[in-house]
């Protein structure tokens, strides 16, 4: 049953700044719900609009379905009732949090006076045991907030959350001062704290690592909108929104070499919200702009089972924007590339999936980029856009290599175009219709090459080879000459390309 | 020179038995921050200290740019003890420079990027053309065309746009080494990424060499050659990152790894928070939280007794793989 459900949810400050534009979220009791993004993108916000906390003033649309009562239309007199006890906050900052002067004890039992009318001895009792429950000595109650560590502010935070058994805890940033251990520690009693009692948890942090390692599902919020969603795995390790992908690859993992003196990050910043760029919001940044993204705003749409994205790249909205996307899109796949080849993949053949086609998740790796190139093809196939569709969907693979200049939008895609147009021309033709038709393999790409020489192969079955071979060239040497630095980054790219082609390869 | 005989530079910067005290609260016992101490920094290497707060890790970084003076032992730059005459500092901070954790609260919000890139150079007595020299750190530190950031002032730059110009500020005076305390901390992921890329490109492009004092093993990993474990001021596990983060060896840094979002195997959550430095333990200093001590293992291996009574060795400085524990000699050397 769910317990919050957040229909299009919009706050606008009193200054014109739109925090949040237009969110849903749902989550049943005893789910864990991770919101992710860079400071600025509207998740505090978010959290402060749940319970109504935002200052006066602030334009607040939308609805917020609490067991399905409607938070943003209750009277002052339940919200009150409400806050505590069926949904509370522990907010980023345990320092700041706790009053100084009051010892913590008397914190916590203020919450239950106030909405349990109990007495006071009976309070103070449930206040020790609540502190005992976070793994603090009941007698700490008489401790003032100085006296405390950072993490054990943070657990008296938690207790206080809990005293008045809500329904939701939200947790705004609650282990972002802490050192790694003081934070596994109160991240694995949030999670005890969450089974137990059923509750229903909102997290809300920058670490993506942390959220994905703590909560069921993820939802990844850029510029007031949430711009991926998913299970938390899922959309961890093989995002499909470039920006996910970026916010994912940011955090390294240990011994995997890929991010050994390779810091990765997203260049540029976020959007003022007041001044929200036209079209995605996201395509100032995006290693794999297209055209379209700098006019068409991208809503969230289906990307593989219980997942979804906006991006132009991810699954298809039916109409034409296949073609047109394509077309623009060599440029597109290239984010993929930049994102970390591992994560770009992933996504890539997840699309492809969707469609049908795509068997290419073995391809793993290069795609990212491609992937997307492969899926919108395909998308546009189904609808019977195929031929048109598939060659684009060529294009769009040369493009990849391009990749590594990535980043300059513009000038990729036509560069993508120039390069490879004689590959892609030919991989396209067949493999548009080739490709559907195939289960798709993909996997191939391996290497940078990979792309040219995939694109080749796929094509139908027949004509795979032939193709293959003029593909593979000027694929190979786009990627030597191209600015490509890295063999991974480029590879990625290709790999991607392949991929669209890809699915037909396996095939044969 | 490193043991596996391989020559290496001599230190840029080193700490020899360093030991900082400050004194205790009301006659206590005096609070031993870092309680002996050996690192060293060779030209062009980044080193990552990593540890706990209240491990000792920041004032160690103090203590090797002079801004604290160490109880015992010494700081060695270029081969000579660090010398602490007003004079002597000056000359030693244009060398080695200081970037702070918190770039908003380390630049003045009523100068511009100018000034705050320039007033190292003024301190100084920068002999050459000042707009020159300033543009220079910012285009160095990535702020392109650095012209359009000189009228600038803080609050219209983003977190990472601030820390670029801190990093700024410290290349101005072409230092030989960086100390940066925690310089990612407080920036959101993707910043994050840009300035570990930046200093990654410093040291490739100038041969800067860097200490980044961080409690955040991924960006050891990250950038770093080598990486000092600290644990209630002292360094319990050194080495190639290679070596230390995939392999390690001692109970604390195992246990620090194991907790991280990505590790495999079950996470080891050591209980409660270090003990207090005014009251460092006897014999091994993290006997208290030590799960292989707890769990039997070193009663096993035959070290149980010297955990409780003998105090690990204090680790050299040098680039070889150590480790201060009784436990973990004893599986290598049994």
């Amino acid at each position: 049953m769910t317990l919050l459900d957040v229909r299009d949810l919009e706050v606008t400050y009193p200054g014109g700044a739109a925090a949040v534009r237009g969110v849903d979220l749902r989550l049943a009791a005893g789910e864990k719900l991770g919101v992710a993004g860079e400071s600025g993108c509207g998740k505090s916000t978010l959290a402060l609009a749940l319970l109504r906390l935002l200052p006066a003033g602030t334009r607040v649309r939308g609805q917020v379905l609490l067991d399905g009562e409607d938070v943003l239309t209750m009277r002052w007199g339940r919200v009150r009732a409400v806050r505590w006890a069926g949904a509370s906050i522990v907010f980023q900052g345990a320092m700041h949090s706790l009053n100084p002067v009051h010892r913590v004890g008397d914190q916590i039992a203020e919450p239950i006076l106030l909405h349990r009318k109990a007495t006071a001895a009976a309070a103070r009792r449930r206040a020790g045991e609540l502190l005992e429950h976070v793994g603090l000595p009941a007698a700490r109650a008489s401790a003032y907030p100085h006296e405390l560590s950072g993490g054990q502010r943070q657990r008296v935070m938690i207790a206080m959350a809990l005293a008045c058994d809500p329904r939701l805890v939200v947790a705004d940033e609650p282990t972002t001062a802490l050192d790694v251990m003081i934070q596994a520690q109160i991240l694995r009693l949030i999670e005890q704290l969450v089974a137990e009692q059923d509750l229903g948890l909102i997290m809300i942090s920058h670490d993506l690592a942390v959220l994905a390692d703590t909560c069921d599902r993820l939802a990844v919020m850029y510029a007031g909108r949430v711009v991926e969603e998913g299970p938390a795995r899922a959309v961890y390790d093989d995002a499909r929104h470039p920006y996910a992908q970026a916010l994912s690859a940011a955090f390294p993992r240990i011994g995997d070499p890929a991010s050994r003196f390779a810091p990765r990050g997203l260049p540029g910043d976020p959007p003022d919200p007041s001044a929200v760029p036209a079209g995605c919001a996201f395509h100032p940044r995006c290693p794999a702009v297209l055209d379209v993204c700098t006019t068409r705003d991208q809503v969230l749409r289906e990307a593989g089972e219980g997942r979804r994205a906006a991006c132009v790249r991810v699954g298809a909205e039916g109409d034409a924007p296949a073609a047109d996307a394509a077309a623009t899109t060599g440029a597109g796949t290239d984010a993929g590339s930049a994102a970390g080849a591992g994560t770009a993949t992933g996504s890539a053949s997840e699309p492809a999936a969707g469609t049908g086609a795509t068997a290419d998740p073995a391809a793993g790796t290069g795609t990212a980029t491609a992937p997307v190139a492969g899926t919108e093809a395909a998308t546009g196939l189904a609808p019977g856009a195929e031929a048109n569709a598939e060659p684009t969907a060529g294009v769009g693979t040369d493009t990849e290599p391009v990749t590594e200049a990535e980043t300059a939008t513009g000038p990729v895609a036509g560069a993508g175009a120039d390069t490879r147009p004689a590959g892609t021309g030919t991989n396209a033709g067949p493999t548009g219709t080739g490709t559907n038709a195939g289960p798709t393999g993909t996997g191939t790409n391996a290497g940078p090459t990979g792309t040219g020489t995939d694109a080749g192969p796929t094509g139908t079955g027949t004509n795979a080879e032939p193709a293959a071979e003029p593909a593979a060239e000027p694929a190979a040497e786009a990627a030597a000459a191209g600015p490509a630095t890295d063999a991974a980054a480029t590879g990625a790219a290709p790999a991607g390309e392949a991929t669209g082609t890809s699915r037909t390869r396996s095939t044969p | 020179m490193t043991d596996d005989g391989t020559p290496s530079p001599p230190p840029l910067l080193s700490a020899r038995d360093l030991h900082v005290a400050f004194p205790g609260r009301r006659g206590g016992p005096p609070l031993r921050a870092v309680d002996g101490v050996h690192l060293d920094i060779r030209p062009g290497e980044i080193v990552a200290l990593v540890g706990e707060s209240g491990c000792g890790k920041t004032t160690l970084a103090r203590a090797l740019l002079g801004l604290v003076r160490p109880t015992r032992g010494q700081v060695v730059f270029a081969g000579r003890p660090l010398e602490y005459g007003s004079r002597a500092l000056k000359t030693y901070r244009r060398r080695a420079q200081l970037v702070l954790q918190d770039p908003s609260g380390s630049l003045n919000p009523r100068h511009t990027v100018y000034e705050a890139v320039a007033e190292g150079l003024r301190i100084h007595r920068h002999g050459g053309d000042e707009r020159e020299a300033v543009a220079r750190a910012l285009s160095r530190a990535g702020l392109r065309p650095p012209e359009r950031f000189f009228l600038r002032h803080p609050h219209e730059l983003s977190g990472g746009q601030r820390q670029r110009v801190v990093i700024a500020g410290a290349l101005a005076l072409d230092p030989e080494l960086l100390v940066a305390d925690e310089p990612v901390a407080s920036l959101d992921a993707s910043a994050r990424g840009e300035i570990l890329a930046l200093l990654l490109r410093l040291r490739t492009e100038l041969g800067l060499a860097a200490l980044v004092v961080t409690h955040d093993l991924g960006l050891a990993w990250n950038i770093a050659d080598r990486v000092a474990v600290m644990y209630l001021g002292r360094v319990v596990e050194t080495g190639p990152v290679e070596d230390v983060l995939t392999a390690p060896r001692h109970p604390y840094t195992q246990a620090l790894l194991s907790v991280l979002p990505e590790a495999p195997g079950a996470p080891v959550v050591l209980t409660g928070e270090p003990p207090d430095p005014t009251h460092i333990p006897s014999g091994c200093r993290f006997q208290a939280r030590c799960p292989v001590l707890a769990g039997g293992e070193a009663a096993r291996a035959g070290v149980a007794d010297r955990c409780r009574t003998e105090e690990p060795a204090v680790l050299e400085g040098g680039g070889r793989a150590q480790v201060a524990c009784h436990w973990a000699g004893a599986r290598v050397a049994p």
